[in-house]
């Protein structure tokens, strides 16, 4: 039973890691597009970019995610995900990127205007250009100042990956939980946090490492 | 010929006029001091000349060539801002280093990236970088900080940071240094180890604007002194002169007050 409860949650796990690394791969950029975007020379995006922040900040992301996939067979009379695993996960993915990004591009905006302007006026009054100017002095103070906000959202990612259990994605609190259901057990639901436990631990000893790795400089 | 001419340089900030017709020239070698009470816009000037604000009328010319004028169109202000702006050095109040650089590291960072744009760069990159270092470390050494190159800005006293910053200023050579208020930002006991590498500057016939809140020492090491208030220039002439012997009501009551601390 042991072996076939680790086989199962393995299983749920790989989903779970999937949801996890595609959300980061896609919502890390765009939140810092929309993070340039929020700091825009123009209004329109600006406004526009507010008011997104605003609702995704505003709403729990289980609605979103039941919105997103629910909503454009409802409204469109098809189903635009596929009806299989895969279909689920991709719906997941795109609900969890659009709700980091938001999240994320608050952090980065932070980030970046927390450098201060004197810090560019000094490069710009050593004729360096402005491309030189942000990777050679801006980015790497930035990337300091977003570490530790950044790792509390990936590691709150992390466990908002349960979620996607809602639209019945088998991920690794679904394969936990269905031991249960069928033949109730409990300690597979304890096994299930010891996974989770062990890929939070991971992720918070890489983080660590980082900022160490930026400590040299204040 | 004057090294610099400044001419009718005027800014405004929404409405408010910040500086107001302001005009003077600098002979090569001299020191002018400038003075003045807090808002009279001595900061503003000094970054008229870096490039970092665009005054609203007037014009700025370095040995003849004119670098702004108010009245050019947009597009040829902005020509070659990178090489105009290199005639200019700056020493800010808050030095403003960069963190994740060593001492020496934020002295060659500018060489560097200008280095990496000749056409030669390639083939004699080691040279280069070599020469480099040898100037920056030269450049260190001048302002007795031979024992921190490598050290971070974190790890260094506020006198020992205005003085790397002094040195990034210096290293690629810029007709005119401007410091705006460089000891101002320091612990009092820590302003004469940034004013005795200043004087040195002075000995050596740097070219230099000092905007300064140190009355004493602008009147000893300054060829010229400016004192403004309210963004115009108010008197000008001899330090000496000016703050022994001031002309005008407005710079008497100005010394009084900060005879008076
Ligand atoms: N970016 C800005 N926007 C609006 N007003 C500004 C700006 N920068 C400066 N000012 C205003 O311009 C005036 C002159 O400022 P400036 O900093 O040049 O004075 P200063 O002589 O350097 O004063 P201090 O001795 O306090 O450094 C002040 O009234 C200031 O409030
Ligand atoms: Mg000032």
């Amino acid at each position: 039973m042991f072996w076939n409860v680790t086989r199962a949650l393995l299983d749920g796990l790989l989903t779970t890691f999937q949801i996890f690394l595609f959300t980061l791969l896609f919502s890390l950029p765009f939140g810092l597009v929309l993070a340039f975007g929020s700091m825009s020379r123009w209004r329109l995006p600006r406004y526009l970019i507010q008011v997104l922040v605003w609702i995704i900040r505003g709403t729990p992301l289980m609605l979103q995610l039941i919105i997103i996939f629910y909503g454009p067979g409802l409204w469109l009379g098809h189903n635009i995900w596929s009806g299989n695993e895969s279909g689920r996960i991709t719906a997941t993915v795109v609900a969890f990127s659009i709700n980091y990004a938001c999240y994320f591009s608050v952090i980065f905006r932070g980030g970046i205007e927390g450098v201060p302007a004197g810090q560019r006026e000094a490069g710009e009054v050593l004729g360096m250009t402005k491309s030189q100017i942000f990777f050679r002095i801006t980015l790497l103070q930035m990337v300091k100042r977003v570490v530790p906000p950044l790792s509390n959202e990936v590691i709150t990612l992390v466990k908002d990956t349960s979620l996607a259990r809602m639209i019945a994605a088998y991920e690794l609190t679904f394969a936990g939980y269905s031991f249960m259901k069928s033949n109730g057990l409990t300690w597979p639901l304890f096994y299930t946090g010891v996974f989770y436990l062990v890929f939070v631990g991971v992720l918070t000893l890489l983080f660590n490492y980082i900022e160490r790795k930026l400590d040299y400089f204040r | 010929m004057a090294i610099l001419e400044v001419r009718n340089i005027e800014k405004r900030f929404d409405n408010t006029k910040v500086l107001d017709n302001v005009s003077f020239s600098l002979e090569e070698g001299n020191a002018l001091a400038i003075i003045g009470s807090s808002g009279s816009g001595k900061t503003t000037l000094l970054r008229c000349l870096n490039f970092l604000e665009t005054p609203d009328g007037g014009s700025i010319s370095v040995r003849g060539e004119t670098l702004f004028d108010a009245s050019m169109p947009r597009w040829e202000q902005e020509k070659g801002l990178r090489t105009k702006r290199l005639h200019f050095g700056m020493v800010f109040q808050s030095f403003n280093l960069f963190p994740q650089y060593t001492a020496l590291e934020n002295v060659m960072l500018s060489e560097k990236l200008l280095a990496k744009e000749q056409p030669d760069f390639k083939q004699h990159k080691k040279e280069i970088y070599a020469r480099i270092e040898a100037h920056g470390e030269a450049l260190l050494r001048q302002m007795g900080l031979a024992e921190r190159m490598t050290h971070y800005p974190h790890q260094l006293s506020g006198g020992q940071q205005q003085r790397v910053a002094i040195a990034r200023a210096l290293a690629l050579q810029p007709d005119i240094l401007c410091f705006d208020e460089p000891t101002s930002a320091l612990d009092p006991e820590l302003t004469g180890e940034v004013l005795k590498v200043i004087r040195a500057l002075a000995d050596r016939k740097t070219t230099m604007i000092i905007v300064t809140h140190e009355m004493a020492f602008a009147r000893d090491v300054s060829d010229q002194l400016i004192f403004m208030d309210e963004g115009v220039i108010v008197e000008q002439g001899v330090p000496r002169q000016v703050i022994d012997n001031p002309q005008e009501e407005r710079t008497k009551q100005f010394l009084t007050r900060y005879a008076q601390g």
